[in-house]
């Protein structure tokens, strides 16, 4: 096992987990995973089809609670109470896999789901609601379509425009953490290309990420360390200065065939 | 070819009202095109003020728990039990009174009883996950033979010496007006900022559409189907307090044959059955149609035997051809034009 800690003399991770272990049933969906992320790092997760990704992702954001044993800490302190709207109000932000989009409502409802806009009575600000949306899907996601218009139902969307919504929806907020659960899947050359393209800019932007994609050559040239899960164990942790993408691919290999490194 | 694309694009540039308020405008339709077949019917009946005057007292019975219901039908669940949460609340406040607890002790008490059923329903739904069918087809006996029990099957006087407050506030006209409908419209209008204006109403649609989705951006869907339970549950003990009031007494019957007009009224008014999308104005709107279907078809002097009929044609039509304009909206792609 590959564990190369070089980070120590950085500041303390944004998110971390000891020792968290995810069972359904019987299913061991993740098994004593160590995990960090620090500032303005992105952070790449790696792994066959079932091999937990999308559960870690998952338990990161509180959506899944882990089992007994597991400690979850943002910036050095131990959360006890992890949820998904406590996580969304630290500053993590996902963009999933499946989207988690409401296709029969409005682009606007969609942006700000779970977080929406109030005014000084407490009701929704649905006019600002609007006009934000329409800015960011122009400025943010480049539409170049003038037929973007916030009142229009996901539902009448291409899958990259759909994508897009999700993209902003999680940058929009300011997150300290954005995560992306295979942000590229079904989407175009140039659409993939503008997705990766966000990943970049976040660690720019002084943020960290987790990208999750099956695609390494998407993965290998934006992200700073890897994380390589198999049937829900750390296999390897990598620092993407000790590995060449040909080392990392052939590991890869050797993981899905005997599950170690 | 080419042009009709044109005009397309533009449309999907800016949403044209037709599209954003399209099956509330439909249902303004259908009840303006009843409205004048009654009329041309019987123009003496339906030019008289007091054939409005009586829909007008009979329609927010079962319109004001069609309002409430919007909510839990969008959630994409269902309230079979609204009918005995009529009778147990009434039922309930009665008791009291009869125990001599002072009149408004006894309201809140009946109300409590609607928060209570509301969240019986909600959490056996929400938490447990049971179909809402099921579960409040079990409640609704549940209610009823609660009910039955209390009152051992008796009726209780409700005059106005005894309640000379009650009477005043859910059966004597205000200025002339019916009361029932203000306290409808009152209803509509709170209901409206609810559903569109608040962060619970936001969520209500959101879960109805893909509760999924909304666990995953932190919504509790849990907590929004409870909630939107206990409205229903609250509001049909009003209900409940408006129709026996209306007849100056409470039978342990109260709420039979209200099911169906209520659950009615909601679908007509373009509230989808799969969740995610309906209308406060759109039930309102219903209530009076399904109202008007009652009452009018007899005094238009049409034998009564067709009121099922015409009520049958008027809700499938309807529903059709919501449907239709459903499909044909969301079919439009922005890009593919």
């Amino acid at each position: 096992m590959n564990t190369t800690i070089s980070k120590d003399t950085r500041d303390k991770p944004v998110i971390e987990l000891i020792n968290v272990s995810k069972t359904f049933g019987e299913v061991k969906s993740l098994s004593q995973v160590d995990f960090k992320v620090y500032p303005s790092e992105i952070v790449g997760l790696l792994g066959d089809n079932g091999a937990g990704k999308s559960t870690l992702v998952k338990t990161v954001m509180g959506f899944h609670v882990p089992d007994k044993g597991g400690e979850i800490y943002f910036k050095g302190n131990e959360i006890n109470d992890w949820s998904v709207s406590r996580a969304r109000s630290l500053g993590i932000e996902t963009v999933y896999q499946e989207r988690a989009l409401c296709e029969k409502q409005s682009i606007w409802r969609n942006m700000f789901m779970g977080r929406e806009l109030r005014n000084s009575l407490g009701l929704l600000d649905v006019k600002k609601m609007r006009s934000e949306s329409e800015k960011l899907m122009k400025e943010h996601m480049r539409f170049t379509s003038t037929a973007v218009h916030p009142d229009n139902t996901v539902a009448t969307m291409s899958g990259g425009e759909k994508q897009g919504v999700a993209i902003t929806r999680a940058l929009y907020f300011e997150a300290e953490l954005v995560i992306l659960d295979e942000p590229t899947m079904g989407l175009s050359l140039t659409e993939t290309k503008k997705t990766l393209e966000f990943v970049k800019n976040i660690k720019k932007a002084g943020k960290s990420a987790i990208f999750i994609d099956h695609n390494i050559f998407h993965v290998y040239p934006i992200v700073d360390r890897l994380y390589v899960l198999d049937r829900g164990k750390i296999a390897g942790v990598y620092n993407k200065q000790d590995i060449s993408m040909e080392e990392l691919i052939e590991s890869l290999y050797e993981v899905a065939r005997t599950g170690k490194i | 070819m080419t042009e009709q694309t044109g005009t397309k694009t533009l449309e999907n540039n800016n949403p044209s009202v037709f599209r954003r308020y399209g099956s509330q405008m439909g249902i303004i339709g259908v009840g303006l095109f009843i409205w004048f077949a009654f009329i041309f019917a019987a123009p003496d009946v339906f030019t008289d003020y007091r054939i409005y005057a009586a829909f007008a007292q009979t329609t927010p019975q079962f319109g004001i728990i069609a309002l409430a219901l919007t909510f839990v039908v969008i959630t994409g669940e269902m309230d079979l039990s609204f009918p005995s949460i009529m009778a147990l609340g009434t039922a309930i406040f009665c008791l009291l009174v009869k125990a001599h607890v002072f009149w408004p002790v006894a309201l809140i008490f009946a109300f409590f009883t609607g928060v209570v059923c509301g969240l019986i329903n909600g959490y056996l739904v929400a938490k447990l996950t049971i179909p809402s069918l099921v579960v409040t087809i079990g409640t609704s006996f549940l209610y009823r033979g609660l009910e039955l029990v209390l009152m051992s099957g008796t009726g209780v006087p409700l005059t106005e010496d005894m309640y000379p407050e009650m009477h005043a506030l859910l059966r004597m006209p205000l200025f002339d007006f019916p009361i029932q409908t203000l306290w409808m419209i009152l209803f509509a209008i709170l209901f409206a900022i609810l559903l569109n204006r608040t962060k619970f109403g936001a969520h209500v649609f959101l879960v109805g559409d893909n509760p999924v989705s909304a666990r995953l951006m932190g919504i509790n869907v849990v907590r929004v189907k409870i909630l939107s339970f206990i409205l229903v549950g609250v509001v049909s003990v009003f209900a409940g307090l408006l129709t026996s009031f209306y007849g100056f007494y409470f039978w342990p019957t109260t709420g039979d044959g209200f099911l169906l007009n209520t659950i009615a009224s909601v679908f007509l008014g373009g509230t989808s059955v799969f969740g995610g999308t309906g209308s406060i104005l759109g039930s309102f709107v219903a209530s009076y149609i399904v109202g008007a279907i009652n009452a009018g078809i007899v005094s238009a002097g049409i034998n009564a035997f067709y009121t099922q009929l015409c009520f049958g044609l008027v809700i499938i039509i309807s529903v059709v051809l919501q449907t239709i304009i459903d499909r044909k909206v969301r079919k439009q792609s922005i890009t593919s034009n």
